[in-house]
């Protein structure tokens, strides 16, 4: 059954850091199409570093990350956090989605009708069509991370990679999103890969949990994280 | 009317209506990127860079543009570096160049010539500096900054709105940002002997602003950015005619007042 799932992204034997200075090491883990993993841990150890790798954005020290298929050509789905400018920016919706084509069309001044249909299908599968012409800031902070969630659609069909995407969002809308996330990923078998801060949704909605820690690390399914010493003391199973 | 028709019989004025048009429409194109990336400061750095360059370049008695492209484009890239990767941030890293160029540009002048009518129309500009040269490098710089608009605007708009995005989607993020800051370099050493090294960065800042508080697209934004400072030049110029004023100080009061009416017009509709 697992083999039968596509690979997307296969981390082997790698480290990581920055001059010389591994933050992680050894690391292997990965990714296939259907898998939800949540990306948990302190802040500063390496979440963010591994997430850059991961978008190919920085080399490994050792070892490799393979990305397969379609993310070869850097078609990742890749929802960053959101910058203050951002909050005040004059653009609709629709072209803040279009953007997501960024890599398909290179060079180009329009936009083809394919690719409209696309972003206003992605737009209607996450309740935000009719905010098509809205302009980006006057939205609210669940509906911002929709229409960047399907600026990612866009992007990618196979792969979402998010950075803590529930930051800032009210309880409700974070639920909404987590909803939102788990259809994408049931539904349609994206492939889910989190970094979050938030382990009691992560161990909720998640398939898998890689933990960072100084030095250590920990990757399982949720069940296994849950066992493990590092999932004791976050995961509330008991006092 | 008379007026008007008249006015456009003075060589000199026809240049330097040329050179403000398109210098104009120059920096409210880069000016739309620069300040939604929290960047706009970096026209006022540069410009008074250029006041030190040319304050130098006339003590020696050298051709004031030709010192003052290369220094202005290279304090441009140095700043674009100094803001993404110093600890300093990148306002503060203008501030201090700003503020070092022009007390350069100050102690050489005082040293030397002292300050001539040359030092003071670089300061809060003059019409009369306009040449056929000029003319020539406003129209390259046109040409060059639409082609960018045009051919990479979808980019332009990707690395404006999100970089972290689009360096994932395999943007070359700095080779975007390297050609405004040059762009910019450029608009600032071709613009500031009209409008003044003082008063130069309002082309830059003034109409980005103006555009983005009545309109809600980034396609719109970019296209009234850049009709808004070509009517502004205009009408500025124009005033600055009739009512002989400095043109690059009344250029700013006009930029000014459309300003204060595109607020006006944002809170009306709400």
């Amino acid at each position: 059954m697992e083999t039968e799932k596509k690979l997307l992204l296969d981390v082997d034997n790698v480290s990581l850091g920055y001059e010389g200075t591994a933050i992680w090491e050894g690391l292997s883990f990965q990714v296939r199409s259907g898998d939800y993993l949540c990306i948990v841990g302190e802040n500063g150890s390496g979440k963010s570093t591994l997430l850059k790798s991961l978008l190919g954005l920085m080399k490994p020290m050792a070892g490799q990350i393979v990305r397969h298929g379609d993310l070869r050509r850097g078609a990742i789905g890749y929802l960053p956090q959101q910058t203050m400018a951002q909050k005040d920016f004059p653009a609709t919706a629709l072209e803040v989605v279009l953007s997501g084509f960024l890599s398909a069309g290179a060079g180009r001044f329009f936009y083809t009708p394919k690719e409209k249909a696309a972003a206003l299908m992605h737009m209607g599968k996450l309740g935000i069509l009719e905010l098509q012409r809205k302009c980006y800031r006057e939205l609210s902070g669940g509906q911002q991370q929709r229409v960047l969630l399907a600026r990612a659609l866009c992007a990618a069909g196979e792969l979402l990679i998010l950075d803590e995407p529930v930051t800032g969002l009210d309880p409700a809308a974070a639920q909404d999103l987590y909803r939102t996330l788990s259809y994408l990923n049931r539904k349609e078998g994206i492939a889910i890969v989190m970094v979050t801060h938030d382990i009691q949704s992560a161990l909720q909605y998640g398939s898998a949990v890689l933990y960072a820690g100084q030095k250590q690390w920990f990757y399982g399914t949720t069940a296994e994280y849950l066992a493990s010493p590092y999932g004791k003391r976050f995961g509330g199973g008991g006092k | 009317m008379r007026l008007l028709l008249q006015m456009m019989t003075y060589p000199f004025i026809l240049r330097a209506a040329l050179v403000g048009i398109l210098v104009s429409l120059c920096a409210a194109l880069l000016g739309v990127p620069l300040v939604l990336k929290r960047y706009a400061m970096i026209g006022d750095g540069l410009s008074h860079v250029s006041f030190g360059a040319l304050a130098i370049a006339v003590a020696c008695g050298w051709a004031p543009v030709a010192v003052s492209i290369p220094v202005v484009i290279v304090a441009a890239l140095v700043l674009l570096r100094m803001a993404e990767r110093s600890r300093m941030g990148a306002d503060a890293a203008i501030a201090l160049t700003s503020a070092s160029a022009l007390a350069t540009g100050v102690i050489v002048t005082s040293l030397t010539t002292g300050m001539t009518t040359d030092v003071d129309s670089y300061m809060f500009g003059s019409i009369l500096a306009m040449d056929r040269g000029d003319v020539a490098l406003s129209v390259g710089l046109s040409v060059a900054v639409l082609a960018l608009f045009v051919l990479c605007y979808h980019r332009l708009f990707a690395i404006t709105f999100d970089e972290s995005f689009s360096r994932a989607t395999g943007v070359n993020v700095g080779l975007y940002s390297t050609l405004l800051s040059v762009l910019t370099a450029l608009t600032i050493v071709v613009g500031m002997r009209l409008m003044g090294a003082m008063l130069i960065s309002s082309l830059v800042i003034f109409p980005a602003l103006s555009a983005m508080r009545i309109l809600k697209s980034f396609r719109g934004v970019v296209i009234a950015a850049a009709v808004i400072s070509v009517g502004c030049f205009t009408a500025g110029l124009t005033a600055a005619y009739l009512l002989n004023t400095p043109v690059g100080a009344t250029v700013v009061l006009v930029n000014l007042a459309v300003f204060v009416l595109c607020c006006a017009g944002a809170k009306l509709r709400k």
